[in-house]
């Protein structure tokens, strides 16, 4: 048992606090058991947001020590003996309660994402994809909407009126999935820089750096975006390219 | 969850995302809550590149030493001016008398700037846009690569097209630095050129731009098997994309510096045969 402090803000929209707790931890505890144990010790009423306790569900994301993180997948023994800890909820979304976000800026960004449209079925009635282009979009799909990526993007971190004309990391990798699923026949590519603004986001990478499922946001989603956005606006062969396509 | 289907406008959809901006915000208004040294590595990154950009400024306006047969400096080569010490591809005339570097550090010099790797380097350590992941941007407005001038970030695929020239140039001259005025052999300056070429080559054939072009622009890779080819082996460089960034800058003012001393005499070539 190790004696440790922890500081956890409290409050909701009307202010707060870091509020110290001292607390003993056990060997093999994530930041969120002992969220859980000054719950159930010392503070009732601390409001926090989880549920699978397995990096799974993207419930209890929060910024420890300053850095967003899954409080469950954030082992207490990588902490310095004798450092408090402090547990802020994410600086991005508006505070509901406590270490809880009001996160509906990014449901409304989902909205709208044009789906998927098929192209019409085979003659005999199916829709076929080969292998690789399914292994090719299995990265995106791991994302489990903890909005971590939207959270540290400084785009809308630190620049909110940005958020309106924004559509951060995690729909990037929506939009990316969709543009390069080959049975899809909408093309996104104007949405995303004129709509999705891929323009704003410059690339520092924060986004790839605390995906808890590893996802490379930057290489594989965003800059493809970005380049695919030059394919439609920015390069002349490709645009002479269409021309003459759509010509012959 | 409901998402339109079609692209466009569709219905009384707003054009952009309706959201209530202002609301309070969870955590004290503080640039950050990191206790660590996060300022490190945009410290380090910017003494870096500032010291390559003095160095190669540097290098490229003194205009001497930049030649030792079979060797040329690559801040001079491809040579296209009629005053270069190594007659290469003299395509400009007597009129221009000043350093011929300065006709051709545009293209490598653009390649690296609007590089999707370098960026990030320089948002973080110069621009502070921000300085590190979760420490608040230093500016008070942002816009990103929507306006001019950093709208130009797009053109990075005309860039890396020279880029692949350019390694062109320095792959010829790379072997030519095993052509000696006595006959073939080699010297410690032929394996520096060849090493700064391979270095080069994957730094510029590592980019994203070329990654996008290999096969990543495709919406699936069914029936582009030569692509998908392309593609795969393009990736597994682009992953080391930074290393190569690096790596190549540091060698090839390494190479520079390297031609320079033989050029002037400070040290002799070590010939192996």
């Amino acid at each position: 048992m190790t004696d440790v402090t922890m500081r956890v803000w409290r409050g909701d929209a009307d202010g707060g606090d870091f509020r110290p707790y001292k607390i003993s931890t056990e060997g093999g505890e994530v930041v969120l058991d002992v969220i859980h144990r000054i719950q159930a010790e010392q503070s009732g009423d601390l409001a926090v947001r989880w549920n699978c306790k397995a990096g799974k569900c993207g419930s209890c994301s929060a910024e420890i020590n300053g850095k967003p993180r899954l409080m469950c997948m954030t082992k207490m023994s990588s902490f310095e003996e004798g450092q408090a800890i402090t547990v802020a909820p994410m600086r991005t979304f508006p505070i509901i309660r406590d270490l809880v976000t009001d996160v509906s800026f990014n449901f409304e960004v989902a909205k709208r994402v044009p789906a998927f449209k098929p192209k019409p079925r085979e003659a005999d009635g199916t829709h076929r994809m080969a292998q690789i282009d399914v292994e090719r979009g299995q990265e995106f799909r791991k994302c489990i909407e903890c909005y971590l990526c939207q959270d540290v993007c400084h785009v809308i971190r630190d620049h909110e009126e940005n958020k309106p004309q924004y559509a951060g990391p995690r729909f990037f990798l929506r939009y990316a999935e969709l543009e390069m699923h080959p049975l899809d026949t909408n093309d996104r590519r104007t949405i995303v820089r004129e709509q999705a603004g891929v323009g704003l986001c410059n690339i520092t990478k924060c986004c790839t750096d605390v995906c808890p499922e590893h996802i490379k946001i930057t290489d594989n989603a965003i800059i493809p975006l970005k380049e695919r956005v030059v394919d439609r606006h920015y390069d002349p062969v490709a645009w002479l390219g269409r021309k003459i396509r759509r010509r012959s | 969850m409901t998402t339109i289907e079609e692209v466009g406008p569709a219905g009384n959809a707003p054009s952009v995302t309706p959201v209530a901006l202002g609301r309070t915000r969870g955590g004290p208004d503080v640039p950050t809550l990191r206790p660590d040294r996060w300022w490190i590595q945009p410290t380090v990154i910017f003494l870096g590149l500032t010291a390559f950009v003095a160095y190669s400024t540097w290098a490229a306006f003194i205009n001497k030493d930049y030649f030792h047969a079979p060797y040329i400096s690559p801040f001079y080569s491809p040579c296209i001016s009629s005053n270069c010490t190594y007659q290469q591809l003299p395509i400009i005339g007597t009129w221009w008398s000043i350093s011929p570097s300065i006709l051709i550090v545009a293209f490598p010099l653009g390649f690296r700037l609007t590089c999707y790797y370098y960026r990030k380097a320089y948002y973080r350590s110069f621009w502070w846009s921000p300085p590190a992941c979760a420490v608040a941007d230093a500016h008070p407005r942002y816009s990103g690569e929507t306006r001019f001038p950093l709208i130009m970030q797009n053109v990075h695929r005309w860039f890396f097209y020279a880029g692949a020239v350019f390694v062109v140039f320095l792959g010829i001259d790379a072997v030519r630095a095993y052509d000696f005025p006595g006959g073939w052999g080699m010297g410690l300056g032929s394996l520096i050129l060849t090493a700064n070429v391979v270095l080069l080559g994957l730094y510029t054939f590592s980019c994203h731009a070329c990654r996008h072009l290999a096969g990543g622009g495709l919406r699936g890779f069914s029936g582009h098997k030569i692509r998908h080819w392309l593609w795969k082996r393009v990736s597994v460089v682009n992953a080391h994309h930074m290393l190569f960034a690096w790596l190549s800058l540091i060698f090839v003012a390494f190479t520079d510096v390297y031609v320079r001393l033989v050029a002037s005499g400070v040290i002799t070539d070590p010939r192996f045969f």
